[in-house]
């Protein structure tokens, strides 16, 4: 397992990639590094701005987006409370950080592997791509709303094959759908990965289970602790009993939770 | 050097700080974040006699300064918690404190009778004050006469184990049933647990949690916690533990002037999953604050007008 921490860090960086109407700003927050020697992509982080005071008890989870040395960065979006704060932060800001928690995705090597994202369910696959052992084996699949600059999506296409798929309306979502069956029955001997919203990880899901699909999805809730003390981020799995996101995620194999 | 060292109920705990029920897992969630053997005790998650699923979701909201939740007393069941819980807790150096919940007086005793026979338990918490579920909880904590018989049964088989009722403030009179658990026989008790409270969404025009209602903590809760804990100590002559909305070792120790012999940390937990030994770390400077070098001397020491 890899070894976690809770350390003070100070912000680096804080990039504005773009605003849309709703809901509202991504940004790229990049901190120091915690000291963090690994992290399985897929993993996440909670972070607290030291100064929040005690408006907001909560830290906020965020997949972490990718890892070096010096830095680590996460990828958000402005939906609340927590996440306008995160955004107006500076550099040399102080933020609680503590991760790198739950499990991550599987990367086995010189296996076809399908990474889905939807909009924000982008940010782990960064630091799958850069981290991976056989990148040529990895195909990225993005569906997104707002357009391609609002996203880390550049960077990640220059790695591995890469396609984009834009949701200008609804009545894009059937095409958007059959392209995704269609990439997973591609990988039906490989493994499909998937993040992103929870109507499109439940695409993935009946797919994945119907044609007997080898895949794993990331389950994003609300959290209090994030180390699976509180048993507020709960979901069913398998079985129908209740498990924590937090620890027993955010990673699940398809079969093994309902979303 | 400090001596931080409190003897209450037949306790002994190298510090006052106590992580409290459901907001410290078992423990063992937060061994990254620091030894667990500096606490002075953890209570641990309430434990049934049978494992529970808890609560639909969503169960927990985040509010001004605190936080909602209706789980539900979701665990494995006590069996489960013996078996794999409790032998990797460090129960020599720190206090275990087995939280109980149970629907019925009968299984209060036998759950007590399952917890009280394990050297590594050092007492039992009674729950009678769990607001988010339908039966037991704090249907037991608003009628002291219930309060009093379900005391009376679990000390009558809790082995000679101190005794702890955790009490609700969901009530008209908090002393009253403090009264009730020391007439039981209870060693010690604990107060205050959640609030009972609501949000509501807008957008969906729905309550934010399934369960509807649950139970605000946080130090939104602090200066409620400090009227019980003052009302309750000056009715009763038991010890006390002081819980509610403590984030900091001066919180701690308003606790401790009130007459309180140790607290429980429980929201703060989520500030950062250090807060409770960072809390401890805290405390000597935060004596020197109030001008004192000794627990004993600060505790009850409330000038009142």
């Amino acid at each position: 397992m890899v070894e976690r921490n809770c350390r003070e860090v100070k912000v680096r960086e804080v990039r504005f990639l773009g605003t849309w109407d709703e809901p509202s700003d991504f940004v790229e927050l990049t901190v120091e590094n915690p000291g963090w020697e690994s992290y399985k992509p897929g993993q996440f982080a909670m972070l607290r701005a030291k100064h929040w005071g005690l408006e907001l008890p909560w830290g906020r989870p965020f997949s972490i987006s990718r890892v070096d040395a010096e830095s680590v960065t996460f990828f958000i979006q402005v939906v609340g409370r927590g996440t306008t704060r995160l955004a107006r932060l500076r550099p040399e800001d102080v933020v609680i950080i503590w991760g790198p928690l739950g499990n991550g995705f599987s990367a086995p090597t010189k296996t076809p592997t399908l990474l889905l994202a939807g909009g924000m369910g982008i940010a782990p696959f960064r630091g799958y791509i850069e981290n991976h052992p056989s990148p040529e084996f990895l195909h990225l699949l993005f569906a997104h709303r707002p357009s391609l600059d609002h996203y880390p999506f550049l960077a990640m296409s220059e790695k591995v094959r890469a396609e984009a798929i834009q949701e200008r309306s609804s009545d894009d979502l059937p095409d958007i759908i059959a392209r995704i069956e269609a990439s997973m029955d591609e990988h039906a001997d490989g493994l499909v990965l998937a993040c992103g919203p929870t109507p499109f990880l439940r695409t993935v899901q009946a797919h994945a289970l119907k044609k007997s699909i080898r895949a794993e999805i990331s389950l994003e809730k609300t959290m209090a602790c994030g180390v699976g003390a509180c048993l507020g981020c709960v979901c069913k799995d398998g079985q129908g009993k209740h498990v924590q996101v937090c620890a027993r995620g955010p990673v699940f194999a398809a079969a093994d939770v309902q979303i | 050097m400090i001596d931080l060292r409190v003897e209450f109920a037949g306790l002994v705990l190298k510090n006052p700080i106590i992580t409290a029920s459901g907001t410290f897992g078992f423990g063992l969630e937060f061994s990254s974040f620091g030894d667990l053997k500096r606490l002075g005790g953890i209570v641990v998650k309430g434990l049934s006699l049978k494992p529970r699923e808890g609560n639909p979701m969503p169960r927990i909201a985040e509010t001004p300064c605190g936080m909602l939740n209706a789980i539900g007393i979701q665990n494995p069941g006590v069996e489960a918690f013996l078996r794999d819980k409790l032998p990797l807790l460090p129960w020599r150096e720190t206090a275990i404190i087995a939280n109980m919940y149970a629907c019925t007086v009968p299984e209060f005793g036998e759950l007590a009778d399952v917890l009280a026979g394990e050297e590594g338990v050092a007492a039992l918490e009674v729950n009678v004050s769990c607001p988010n579920v339908s039966q037991g909880g704090s249907a037991f904590g608003q009628d002291p006469a219930q309060i009093a018989k379900v005391t009376d049964e679990v000390k009558k088989r809790a082995k000679g184990k101190p005794v702890i009722v955790k009490l609700s403030p969901n009530v008209t009179d908090i002393a009253s049933c403090a009264q009730a658990a020391e007439d039981g026989g209870a060693d010690a008790v604990s107060l205050i647990n959640t609030l009972l409270g609501m949000a509501v969404d807008i957008r969906t025009r729905k309550p934010t949690l399934a369960n509807v209602v649950g139970g605000l903590s946080g130090p939104a809760i602090k200066p409620v916690a400090l009227r019980c804990v003052h009302q309750v100590c000056r009715k009763v002559s038991i010890p006390v533990i002081g819980i509610g909305g403590i984030v900091s070792a001066e919180d701690a120790l308003e606790f401790i002037l009130l007459g309180a012999s140790a607290v429980q940390v429980g929201t703060a937990n989520f500030l950062r999953p250090d807060q409770s030994f960072r809390i401890i770390d805290d405390l000597p400077r935060a004596m020197i604050k109030a001008r004192s070098d000794s627990l004993d001397e600060l505790r009850g020491s409330l000038k009142l007008p």
